[in-house]
């Protein structure tokens, strides 16, 4: 069974997505949880259309269900967890008749969700960023978590609870300690052992112990004046982060900026310097997957220009603070760094790396690689932690002035704000602009054509965009992306932040449309 | 006697269940076929895979035909390969196979056929040009060009059984065959999402990617594997470069983890690289606000200039960065090196979170 929430597989994941649809027909049972009807939902046996943001309380019920009806998984629950009794007094308070008035499921399918999901093991839950992208992010990856290990389906094959990364290099970057709180492979800057570890390695005299800002801070603290020097490699912020008003404000405010990319973005424009970067396939490195596999990139071109790759500008700039770095490739950097510095990747080298590449972790070179976490419902912390998580609302909720959810995500053919998938010939005449999505009924009692240009409002921006009139849109949500500048999501999406990650509520915030003429 | 059949002669295992095709293969005799597609329902629809089953009323086709216990199965008869030349020969004649003009030229299953059986001249009248229907060229990635279509059918699985997007069908009868999208509209109007599985199938010229034309032939490209730049999936591509350019992607069979699949993007937004917008030098920013062309060292040195500034006047912390996560690994360590053990602070982040 494969229970698939808050992800657009089909479009986000597309090769991926074909494998769910292909066990649905080997028969796999398949459930949808989604506030717009995906086109997976096509293939499922339950789809679950859930009101935007209301997770929480649906899984809170569904628990409730497990519970109250015996029907989880008591052996793995008292061999596996703790925390059960905390998260029984907590989910007792969610029966399904208070989740379907804040989720729009009827109490009974509620019922019948739980049920259904009892009934076959293993099964797979899958997420993306419609779970994440909340101000409750965190707190609904825990209650899928926390759904997974009451039904006994973490830690073991074809189980678990599986999130799809974004980009290709997420999962990487963060293995990387391209974050505040971590070295490479997720040792803490606050462990001073870590810190004893890499000072030896990297030549230096002391490394700093207190985290550091996660980027909305570092973003905020530019018009603070905390933040002075910032330096952008391979993103484009002033499109992808939401409010664009405040966003280049805050990158207009920079004392100095650094942008290092491979073309001129809507970000280079407030750069005080601009480093020309080598791009995928002009020079040799590794990707880590979503399933945490590292694979090799390999040189097919070379860069344009002088435009260098990205390690050794970082080089570069090292020497002249005095730095010399040993390493003078990817494959040196790798071999003779990461790997060495990264327990849990130190079996991984380039030359282990021909083929399939490696899942790590990986402690030593004969290891085969980690396909599958927790193995046998042993955790890294011990036991599993079952967690007592209350429902909460998105941060804006649509009113009398603003009576719709803006949710927003990513199409097929195209990728985040196009600076690839943009220049690559035939993308954009397969799409080439935005739309508003809207549902039929909502498009009927305002008078909107399909295809109609609208006014998009919040309370930060508004754009001139096309309406596509969708039975994939529920009555009362407009659905965009953040594909093309002028109508781009984010002129009207909300900053306000989960608590624990700073992840922006990119999945809800309160809109009004209206009609042009 | 249990599960061993008789292969041209010798005794040989096989798996109940198993196809005479795959039987044969794994006892080491290879079987040509057109319309086979692993992972897909065997459909026997283009008979190149004849053998001669001993009892049988006819030619059996290997890749549908279940081998059963004692069987005795022969792939190399006169009369085999009599019936397969004749096959080619009908294929050859049912559209217009001109190599030369063709994409697939050194990728072509017909082609290798024709070769084989060394067939030098049509044996029989070849389609009226008339009874063709026109190429589809004006979606911007697939060249549909029906004139190459031998009905193998193996566009049609790859899209409803592998990749199940249910984009194309086999349409019409007899001589109108044609394998069609719902409506018999080109790709571009219909249900098609572009991942290109059907191209990466189709065993001769028949569907090709347009931005590749003319620009190498297979002898002429190396092929380079990698893993794809779009999203967390991580499907292995091959990338085939001519002259230190890519002109063509396809899938990497077998691998894991897409197992020879690509979407959209995979296949097709790689040429991004090559265009003309590419920062190609560092670029200063004047007093004015536009930005001027500079030196590498010029660049590097301004930066490190500013930095030292910054970090003497407010402190390491004063300095914050996001690293990128469409870059590979290798570019994420060292940013992160260079903000903690030069800048000293552990303001750097990147945009997993946001």
């Amino acid at each position: 069974m494969i229970i698939l929430v808050g992800t657009n597989i089909t479009e986000a994941h597309p090769v991926a997505g074909t494998f769910v649809k292909d066990a649905v027909l080997a028969g796999a049972k398949l459930i949808v949880i989604d506030p717009r009807r995906t086109e997976m939902a096509d293939f499922a046996h339950m789809f679950i259309q859930l009101k935007v943001g209301s997770d929480v309380a649906l899984i809170n019920a569904l628990m409730n269900v497990l519970i109250s009806e015996n029907l989880y998984d008591k052996k793995y629950v008292d061999s596996c967890t703790e925390g059960f009794e905390e998260l029984k007094k907590k989910v007792m308070e969610y029966t399904p008749e208070k989740a379907a008035e804040i989720s729009g499921i009827p109490a009974d399918t509620i019922r019948e969700l739980a049920r259904t999901m009892a009934s076959i093991k293993p099964a797979m839950l899958m997420y993306t960023l419609g779970i994440t992208e909340h101000i409750c992010g965190v707190n609904n990856v825990m209650s899928c978590a926390n759904l997974q290990m009451l039904l006994g389906n973490v830690g073991v094959e074809f189980g678990g609870v599986n999130p799809q990364r974004g980009q290709n290099n997420v999962q990487g970057a963060c293995d990387m300690g391209a974050l505040p709180n971590v070295f490479p492979g997720y040792q803490q800057v606050a462990n001073a052992e870590a810190r004893a570890k890499f000072e030896k390695a990297w030549n230096v005299k002391s490394l700093p112990d207190k985290p550091g800002m996660m980027m909305p801070t570092m973003m905020k603290n530019l018009t603070t004046g905390k933040v002075k020097g910032f330096y952008v490699f391979g993103e484009n912020l002033a499109n992808t982060e939401p409010d664009i008003k405040q966003v280049e404000h805050e990158l207009q405010s920079a004392e100095f900026l650094v942008c290092q990319d491979i073309f001129p973005t809507e970000t280079t424009r407030f750069a005080h310097v601009i480093l020309p970067a080598a791009a995928w396939s002009e020079n040799d490195g590794t990707f880590a997957s979503s399933e945490r596999r590292v694979n090799r990139v390999r040189t097919a071109s070379v860069p344009p220009g002088d435009a260098k790759p990205n390690w050794w500008i970082f080089k570069e700039l090292a020497k002249r603070f005095g730095h010399e770095w040993a390493s003078n490739s990817a494959q040196e950097i790798w071999d003779n760094e990461v790997s060495v510095l990264a327990p849990s990747m130190a079996g991984i080298k380039y030359a282990r790396l021909e083929n399939d590449g490696l899942q790590w972790p990986c402690p030593n070179a004969d290891h085969p690689g980690t396909p599958t976490l927790h193995k046998g419902g042993k955790f890294t912390r011990g036991l599993g932690m079952l967690k007592a998580i209350d429902y909460i609302p998105p941060a804006e909720v649509p009113d009398k002035e603003y009576p719709f959810v803006l949710s927003t995500g990513r199409r097929l053919y195209h990728y985040h704000t196009r600076t690839q998938t943009g220049r690559s010939e035939g993308i954009n005449d397969l799409l080439g602009e935005e739309t508003a999505d809207i549902s039929v009924q909502d498009a009927m009692a305002n008078g909107i054509a399909d295809g109609e240009m609208i006014l998009v409002k919040s309370r930060r921006g508004e754009v001139k965009v096309k309406a596509r009139v969708t039975r994939q849109v529920p009555e009362g949500l407009v659905w965009m992306a953040f594909h093309f500048r002028e109508a781009c999501a984010n002129w009207l999406t909300n900053p306000v932040y989960d608590p624990v990650t700073q992840t922006a509520e990119y999945k809800a915030c309160a809109v009004r449309i209206d009609r042009l003429t | 006697m249990s599960d061993t059949f008789f292969l041209n002669g010798k005794e040989t295992p096989f798996k109940p269940g198993q196809m005479i095709l795959d039987a044969a293969r794994n006892g080491g005799i290879e079987i040509p076929t057109l319309c086979y597609l692993k992972g897909a329902a065997p459909t026997g629809a283009c008979r190149v895979c004849c053998v001669e089953v001993k009892g049988a009323r006819s030619l059996m086709a290997s890749c549908s035909t279940p081998v059963t216990a004692g069987m005795e199965v022969f792939t190399d008869t006169e009369l085999v390969h009599r019936s397969r030349k004749m096959i080619v020969e009908f294929m050859l004649a049912s559209g217009r196979h001109n190599c030369l003009m063709c994409e697939a030229n050194g990728n072509c299953r017909l082609q290798d056929l024709a070769y084989f059986y060394k067939i030098t001249k049509l044996q029989f009248p070849e389609k009226e040009i008339s009874d063709i229907y026109p190429t589809e060229d004006e979606n911007p990635l697939i060249v549909r060009d029906f004139s190459r279509c031998i009905l193998c059918g193996r566009c049609v699985q790859a899209c409803n059984e592998l990749v199940v997007n249910r984009a194309i069908s086999q349409g019409y009868r007899g001589a109108e065959s044609k394998i069609v999208t719902g409506g018999d509209l080109p790709y571009h109007e219909s249900e098609c999402v572009f991942c290109g599985q059907c191209v990466e199938v189709c065993p001769v010229g028949a569907l090709t990617e347009k931005k590749a034309k003319g620009l190498g032939r297979p002898w002429e490209v190396t092929k380079i594997r990698t893993t794809c730049p779009y999203c967390g999936v991580g499907c292995q591509q091959w990338l085939h470069v001519k002259d230190g350019k890519i002109v063509k992607v396809t899938a990497v069979e077998d691998a894991e983890p897409n197992k020879g699949r690509l979407c959209v993007k995979g296949r097709f937004a790689y040429d991004f690289i090559y265009s003309e917008d590419r920062l190609k030098t560092p670029l200063i920013r004047e007093k004015n606000g536009e930005f001027r062309e500079a030196s590498w060292d010029e660049a590097l040195d301004l930066v490190a200039t500013k930095f030292k500034e910054i970090i003497k006047k407010d402190g390491p912390d004063a300095i914050a960065g996001v690293s990128c996560a469409r870059s590979i690994n290798e570019d994420s360590y060292q940013m992160q090196k260079f903000f903690r053990a030069v800048i000293g602070t552990n303001n750097i982040d990147h945009c997993a979170r946001t």
